[in-house]
């Protein structure tokens, strides 16, 4: 399943939100890893209170350019990225800034469940306690707000108290989902968040996301093209590390213009 | 390519006959080796146990060391090697456990990591009657005297690179996307290791320490040139103390068959003690695998 680029079809055609409706604004993102080039010059506008897909075969960059928008590639010496990512005024590339608190204003939901050695309960309460300090009483009501945003509530309301590891993967990913948002981000990373679930938790997953939509934005990595034409507003195909085609989803899968994405959703290759 | 069927014009009959008998050596070999090896340890338990019981009694547990044709027991040796295993174990798993976080958080792909881990390995090995020899240098010397405290360092020394090793280990096996997920809620590197990472190992770091435990607590060597013994019941820090290992040496040697009994209570006590935190240390490791 690799791809060789034997198209003559060089174009890279954008057709982005309006820039009023921009949250986050990517210019001319590089990448790297060591030595190694993964993004070249990636153009990414996120539109505020939408869902924008990212799609494309397996290492076209796609992750990666996820896991530069709250700078979490940090953790990894080696690791670099240049460009601009405007978010609220400021490049989130400008090292001087505090990445504690980008993160608490973008969070991310990973490809597998992370859930924390610890309740499920303070699950939710970690990532809160560590922004500010709230009283029980309070804690209880976002506890339970978050859950319920993410479709869990009635599924663990009773075990609260129990470990989270105990869910099945599909509560465990919705209750990284809750985890997420109970520190109210301004936008949601999820990085293929449905890949190690069955169809009965995607679905679940996806309608979560979709009612997310209305109190912030979501950038989501998948795999899985239906899911991207069912919840996304904007889409943007990746390959070798460059954005070929970025446009809204309503007809991103039925008319894209760049022979590479024809290819790319017609499982020509991929 | 056409796929040859093995027919009897090439089917060497000899040589599948000759690997038969390999095998069949091969597997006697393995077993004998078994064997031997299982036949030493259960004559060692069958002695322990059956010299050990028979000089078990209660005077084992409320008397202290009796002069000879006396009755008495091991209370200061048991007393002293709970002190000094204590103090040893309380120095090892602090800087154990945090030089193994510093090396498999921090200092992960560094050179100086490189070089902490290789020395950390050879302090493993050591011999533990040169560590008892260099805090005899460092400790006993200097101050003139033997003490339990100089013991006890000794001891924390052994376990120390044994914390270290477990701690990096089990921290190591923790995957990354916990540290991400934790990260990305805007948590700091250290709030994640301390209430994330540290949680997610905690079976296993009991389990080091336990293992590490055991591995001290038969130790003669590094405590002959450090805590000595004392015949009596001590808890002074600063005074020689007794221990199990040291008593066990002292009375197996003597000419009187009281001590000789008392030597092998003494042995069977340690042979259950370690026995037992092995045996705790690894049904954590499995509970924690298990989950």
């Amino acid at each position: 399943m690799t791809f060789e680029d034997t198209t003559t079809d060089h174009r890279t055609v954008m057709i982005p939100p309006p820039e009023a409706d921009r949250v986050i604004d990517v210019h001319n993102l590089d990448f790297f890893y060591g030595k190694s080039q993964a993004l070249f010059g990636v153009d990414l506008p996120v539109a505020r209170n939408k869902v924008t897909a990212l799609i494309g075969p397996s290492g076209c960059g796609k992750s990666t350019l996820l896991r530069t928008l709250n700078r979490i590639y940090d953790l990894y010496p080696g690791q670099s990225a240049t460009g601009e990512i405007m978010f609220d005024g400021e490049n989130v590339l400008d090292q001087a800034k505090n990445s504690e608190q980008l993160r608490a204003r973008i969070g991310m939901v990973f490809q597998r469940p992370t859930p924390f050695p610890m309740s499920i309960y303070d699950n939710i309460a970690f990532g809160v306690r560590l922004h500010r300090s709230v009283s029980k009483a309070d804690m209880d009501v976002i506890v339970e707000r978050s859950l319920t945003r993410a479709a869990l509530w009635d599924e663990v309301k009773d075990k609260l108290s129990l470990s989270g590891l105990g869910l099945s993967g599909g509560q465990q990913q919705r209750l990284c989902v809750a985890r997420g948002i109970a520190i109210n981000p301004d936008v949601l990373l999820l990085d293929e968040p449905a890949s190690a679930l069955d169809p009965l938790s995607t679905a679940k997953l996806e309608s979560t996301l979709i009612e997310l939509k209305s109190s912030l934005t979501i950038v989501i990595v998948t795999h899985n093209l239906q899911q991207a034409a069912r919840i996304s507003d904007y889409t943007g195909f990746m390959l070798l590390g460059k954005m070929i085609e970025f446009r809204p989803s309503s007809d991103a899968f039925v008319s894209p213009e760049t022979q590479q994405m024809q290819d790319y959703i017609t499982g020509r290759f991929g | 390519m056409t796929a040859s069927k093995p027919t009897n014009a090439n089917f060497d009959r000899f040589l599948h006959a000759r690997r038969k008998l390999y095998n069949y050596i091969f597997l006697g070999l393995t077993g004998l080796a078994t064997a031997i090896a299982l036949a030493a340890l259960a004559l060692i338990l069958e002695t322990l146990v059956v010299k050990g019981v028979a000089g078990l009694d209660i005077h084992v547990f409320t008397m202290s060391q009796p002069a000879p044709d006396m009755a008495g027991g091991l209370l200061n040796a048991i007393v002293g090697s709970l002190i000094m295993c204590a103090i040893g174990m309380v120095i090892a798993l602090f800087v154990g456990i945090l030089a193994g976080t510093w090396l498999a958080e921090y200092g992960d792909g560094t050179k100086l990591a490189t070089i902490v881990r290789f020395l950390n390995d050879i302090l493993i090995s050591a011999p533990s009657i040169l560590i008892g020899l260099f805090v005899y240098e460092l400790l006993v010397r200097p101050f003139h005297g033997f003490s339990a405290a100089a013991g006890g360092v000794a001891l924390a020394l052994l376990a120390m690179p044994v914390a270290t090793r477990a701690t990096e280990d089990i921290m190591r096996m923790q995957p990354n996307a916990l540290r991400e997920a934790g990260m990305a809620l805007g948590a700091n590197r250290g709030h994640v290791i301390r209430s994330i990472i540290w949680r997610a190992s905690k079976s296993g770091l009991m389990t080091g320490a336990l293992l590490s435990f055991a591995r001290i607590s038969g130790e003669t060597a590094p405590l002959l040139f450090t805590s000595l013994g004392n015949p009596f019941l001590s808890t002074k820090l600063t005074q020689p103390m007794a221990s199990m290992p040291t008593t066990i040496f002292q009375f197996a040697m003597s000419a009187y068959d009281d001590w000789q009994r008392l030597a092998w209570a003494g042995a069977l006590l340690i042979a259950v003690a370690v026995l037992t935190t092995n045996i705790i240390g690894r049904a954590l490791t499995r509970g924690s695998t298990h989950k």
